[in-house]
């Protein structure tokens, strides 16, 4: 549904986004994930026209986002929860977006309602509002329009535990029936535990992307394995020619976990754990984003058969 | 979710939504021109300050047995209105920017003219509600003045009178909105604006009198002075040529310049 092609943005010599390409689906949830000043923004912004590129193209549905006709009734856009006058109540802010796209004021009490704002937070100005507040404003003011499409730039920033959990669901429910969205993070857990798709962005450079599985599974180096006798295990692994080593109650192998797994079973050796080593996104997100250490981990993936999402929870 | 497509659907089927319409957005404007304590405060003071200015030459008039006529309170009003519909103007485009909400009209409109246009629009809305109070506090002034003074009412006022006083006020509003989009900030325009309006005409003149060839391009650059041509006495062709060219200096070449870069800078 959206389509970034050979994006690039610069200011003077700074490049803040670089050559950047990918595809947010349908039906899905793609996280945009990088640290600060990364570029998330910049494409974010861009791809709803307050950024003029470099060079590149985003089109959103196939068309260029100042071609639509009203596009908050196609795209849902939030950048800046703090982008509000100070002085309107929240209401009223909601009140003006919505005399714009040409929806019923009732339109405004249905979405107060989703994102729980009450009858008295609404009528207080923004002014007074908390982060998490103007966050559930935003967030309000971005689904408004029944959009198909959602942009939503670091919406988690502010909101409490809860506020997080609120998002994570109605995100979920939202591209399950059928939404695109696109959500921006600098923190790797808000966007892990929501997006089906990810994208990791470095220095303005997309430096991992896909399906999380796929990505979960090229951060693994190894297997950590535990079974009631370790010594048999090492003895077995080692005339397979793996490297086993000690580690904390179980052995660490340069393996798959299958290939361990199916090593035990041939010796007859009960395993009590078993699962993918040295991966999960964090490792990831951190080499990644860490100078020398890219060309490593851009490498080959292993295939996704062969890691086991579920085990690292 | 009645927009929501199914998973194989890859394009946006824009042709489901009506655009948005000028009318809506000139509505829109007008509207958030008043919902705040500031904006609503700005209009607010614009007809207390000229109820109050009407006062002081209500009682001036009287305590000095002055004659006064409708005429005299309308260029009375002059004063106030010269200042304040500027600031209104100014105040319009900027506090989009200041405030930052451009960032959320500018991803609902995306066509920044359209957005410029409206506010305008909507501002001469306000201007002319304004001139049309200003004009009602005049004729209440002017009868009351009538009745305790014992003179008779004067009103003397024609349709061109009444035409030149309103494109004076709304050339005052247009300027301001210039300034307001050419800086894109509150306070710079409105400082600008003032020495604009307030000093440069005195240092005009002071230029006329020490230089001859000065004295003979002043009149096609001084915006201000040429606007005396909707004050008072109707005047001369060359009087009206005057405020078309100065016009061209320092309304339309702002006002470009400013629709110029607000379209193609980033919104921050």
């Amino acid at each position: 549904m959206i389509t970034v092609s050979g994006l690039t943005k610069k200011y003077g010599a700074f490049t803040a986004v670089d050559h950047v390409d990918f595809m947010c689906r349908p039906g899905r949830v793609t996280g945009f994930l990088g640290p600060n000043g990364a570029g998330k923004t910049t494409t974010m912004r861009v791809m709803v026209g307050l950024t003029p590129p470099t060079s590149g193209t985003v089109t959103i549905g196939g068309h260029r986002f100042a071609d639509l006709p009203n596009p908050g009734r196609l795209v849902g856009v939030l950048l800046d929860a703090s982008a509000q006058h100070a002085g309107r109540t929240g209401r009223e802010v909601l009140a003006i977006s919505a005399a714009t796209m040409g929806l019923p004021s009732t339109r405004v009490d249905e979405m107060l309602e989703v994102v729980g704002l009450n009858a008295t937070e609404a009528k207080r100005r923004v002014r007074n509002y908390s982060l998490g507040m103007r966050q559930r404003l935003g967030i309000a003011n971005a689904l408004l329009g029944e959009p198909s499409v959602l942009i939503l730039d670091e919406p988690a920033n502010g909101l409490d535990p809860a506020g997080i959990r609120w998002m994570r669901d109605l995100l979920s429910s939202y591209a399950a029936r059928g939404g695109t969205v696109l959500l921006s993070s600098h923190l790797l857990h808000e966007v892990e535990q929501v997006a089906d798709d990810m994208l990791l962005i470095d220095q303005g450079r997309i430096v991992a992307g896909g399906d999380k599985a796929t990505l979960l599974a090229s951060t693994h180096t190894g297997a950590l394995v535990t079974s009631t006798d370790n010594a048999a295990l090492a003895a077995a692994l080692a005339e397979a020619g793996l490297t086993a080593a000690p580690s904390g109650a179980g052995l660490s192998v340069n393996a798959e976990p299958l290939q361990v797994g199916t090593i035990a079973a041939r010796h007859q050796i009960v395993l009590s754990d078993l699962r993918p080593d040295g991966g999960g996104l964090e490792s990831l997100f951190m080499s990644l984003t860490s100078e020398g250490q890219r060309d490593v981990l851009q490498g080959d993936p292993v295939p996704a058969g062969a890691s086991s999402e579920g085990a690292h929870r | 979710m009645s927009a929501t497509p199914t998973a194989d659907q890859l394009t946006l089927d824009i042709a489901s939504v009506r655009p948005v319409s000028f009318v809506s957005l000139v509505r829109v404007e007008l509207r958030k021109m008043a919902d705040t304590r500031a904006g609503l405060w700005l209009l607010i003071s614009i007809g207390l300050i000229t109820a109050l200015v009407m006062v002081i030459q209500f009682w001036v008039g009287l305590a000095n047995d002055m004659h006064l006529t409708f005429q005299d309170f309308m260029i009375g009003m002059n004063t106030p209105m010269g200042i304040l519909l500027p600031v209104l103007g100014i105040l319009g485009v900027t506090q989009e920017w200041g405030q930052r909400t451009a960032l959320v009209t500018f991803t609902l409109v995306p066509s920044r003219v359209r957005v410029l246009a409206a506010k305008f629009v909507g501002l001469l809305v306000w201007a002319i509600a304004a001139l049309i109070v200003g004009l009602a506090l005049a004729s209440l002034s002017n009868i009351l003045f009538a009745a305790m003074s014992g003179d008779s009412a004067v009103w003397g006022v024609g349709i061109g009178d009444l035409a030149r006083y309103l494109l004076l006020h709304v050339l005052g509003l247009a300027t301001g909105f210039a300034f307001g989009v050419l800086f894109l900030n509150s306070a710079v325009a409105i400082v600008i604006y003032f020495v604009y309006s307030f000093v440069l005409p005195g240092i005009f003149a002071i230029g006329a009198q020490l230089m001859d060839w000065f004295a003979k391009l002043q009149p096609w650059i001084d915006f201000n002075d040429a606007q005396s041509v909707l004050i008072g006495e109707s005047g001369t062709g060359k009087q009206w040529a005057h405020l078309v060219v100065s016009g061209l200096l320092w309304l339309v070449l702002p006002l470009v310049v400013g629709v110029w870069r607000a379209v193609r800078a980033e919104v921050k």
